[in-house]
């Protein structure tokens, strides 16, 4: 290797190392900060009595809404209201007895199953706790 | 005695030189043919970038980036602020039809070929504004922190997810954590107003500057024609396009102000009817057509990628074109655009006249 070229390299590397220097901390810092999860494993979700058969009600589990529902024969079901097809929050119909996503017509039964549209996946279960007069939800283990 | 104009041109003259910006400017030839007439879009979608600059800074002066405060400062600028509807107005109302003027300009510039050789690098800048401004406009859409752009956003962004290898990261980057939360709010608004802005003035700059350089593509088969100079001729007739344009946008503001909308609920069910801004509308309605799985592969994934691929070869259609870089017809990539234009079309107009389609 001659002069020049060492001169070369050496410059040419220790710009490298400098404009590295300078955009390593600049892409950690716009990479956002891990938080921690959501500890929601079990949340207090309604009352008994509160929903009438044929009815739902959303409500909040960790960071995402979930959905509670009393069907028309009066079993209580829970699920991630979380669209599994591009992430829309999914809404109870009680006519057709069906969830519905209005974002691309994504429909699912009350166990959770796609009828019909898009959505890839069931809805998420969660399991459904009645104790003294509260109806608890939990994640399934 | 000379006039204070004169005054001052005398003294700007040798610091700035601006004699010669003018020659180059008064040298500088137009062809004038009977397609002439699409050279106009692209001074529009200058001029409307400018309406949307200033008034986008007009409304930094009140608007908050924070979930508890956003939607609340833009009823502030809609209902207390005088002159606050139409400042806002002006700015929602702009930014769909500079889209569509976007839209117009590259379909025109598509079909007139003016992508062959010298100028593959300004189609590839425009293609590069093009995507700009769709951000823009994604990421301007849930600034007003309304229900209908909270659920846009969760759409669009797991959009962004599903794409192979660096999807997750990226929508984790562009939401600032696992969901759309004030994060997303934050980064979108510095996206909105520091970033996109900075990258767009240089891509333009570029794009503006290989215009001017390279000068007007005239379509092939188009032989000698009539020319009009840069200056003053084209620029008094692009003004004229600028002040139909500006009338438009008036009348428009004054009649239909933009609305703001319910505030968003994270945990309220996504409101019936729903749909995005029109521009993104025949991906939307293509989602909902596509069946959960085709072969193994989910449906939404083999859209999207198929959007990215439609994508790609539109900016690379300068290297494909092998033809029109010769000068000579193109039919197949004239059949092409025809054929992504009436899909664009098709989607969007089933998106508002057939809005149950796939239910």
């Amino acid at each position: 290797m001659n002069r020049r070229t060492f001169v070369n390299v050496f410059l040419g590397g220790s710009l490298l190392g400098t404009v590295v220097s300078f955009l390593y901390p600049v892409i950690r810092y716009l990479i956002p900060p891990r938080q921690a999860e959501s500890a929601a494993k079990r949340i207090l979700a309604a009352k008994v009595g509160e929903l009438a058969p044929n009815s739902a009600k959303l409500f909040r589990f960790g960071s995402t809404p979930a959905v509670l529902v009393n069907t028309a024969e009066g079993q209580l079901r829970a699920f991630s209201a979380v669209c599994t097809h591009l992430n829309c929050t999914v809404r109870f119909e009680g006519d057709t007895g069906t969830f519905y996503c209005p974002c691309h017509n994504g429909r699912f039964d009350l166990a959770g199953n796609v009828i019909s549209g898009p959505p890839p996946k069931p809805l998420q279960a969660y399991e459904v706790e009645v104790s003294g007069g509260d109806i608890y939800v939990s994640r399934r283990a | 005695m000379a006039s204070l104009w004169e005054k001052t041109q005398a003294y700007l003259e040798p610091r700035f030189e601006l004699s010669a910006i003018l020659d180059f400017a008064k040298k500088k030839k137009v062809p004038e043919h009977k397609l002439s007439f699409w050279y106009f879009f692209g001074g529009i979608c200058l001029f409307l970038f400018v309406i949307q600059l200033l008034t986008g800074i007009l409304l930094l002066l009140y608007y908050t980036p924070s979930v508890d405060a956003a939607h609340e400062s833009v009823q502030f600028i809609m209902s207390q602020v005088r002159f606050g509807w139409l400042v806002r107005s002006v700015h929602s109302w702009t930014a769909n039809i500079l889209v569509g003027v976007i839209f117009i300009h590259m379909f025109s510039t598509f079909f007139l070929k003016a992508y062959r050789p010298p100028r593959e690098l300004t189609w590839i800048t425009g293609f590069f504004l093009l995507i700009l401004f769709l951000a823009f406009g994604f990421s301007g859409y849930l600034l007003p922190w309304n229900e209908l752009s909270f659920f846009a956003t969760r759409v669009g962004t797991d959009i962004a997810g599903v794409i192979p290898f660096v999807g997750k990261a990226f929508k984790t980057f562009i939401l600032g954590g696992p969901e759309v939360s004030g994060a997303t709010l934050t980064r979108f608004f510095w996206l909105h107003v520091a970033v996109l802005p900075a990258f767009a003035l240089l891509i333009m700059g570029v794009h503006v500057i290989l215009v001017q350089t390279l000068g007007m593509s005239k379509p092939i088969g188009v032989g000698e024609t009539k020319e009009i100079s840069f200056f003053p001729d084209f620029i008094l007739k692009d003004s004229l396009g600028w002040l139909i344009i500006l009338a438009v946008v008036g009348a428009v503001c004054v009649f239909l102000p933009w609305e703001a909308g319910p505030k968003a609920d994270p945990f309220a069910s996504t409101p019936l009817g729903i749909r995005p801004e029109w521009y993104f509308t025949f991906m939307f309605t293509t989602l909902k057509l596509v069946p959960a799985h085709i072969f193994t592969i989910e449906g939404e994934m083999l859209a999207i990628m198929g959007f990215m691929l439609g994508g790609l070869v539109v900016m690379l259609v300068p290297f494909l074109d092998r033809r029109a870089a010769r000068e000579k017809k193109s039919p197949v990539f004239t059949a092409i655009g025809l054929a992504i234009l009436l899909y664009i079309i098709i989607m969007t107009a089933l998106t508002y006249l057939a809005p149950n389609i796939g239910k």
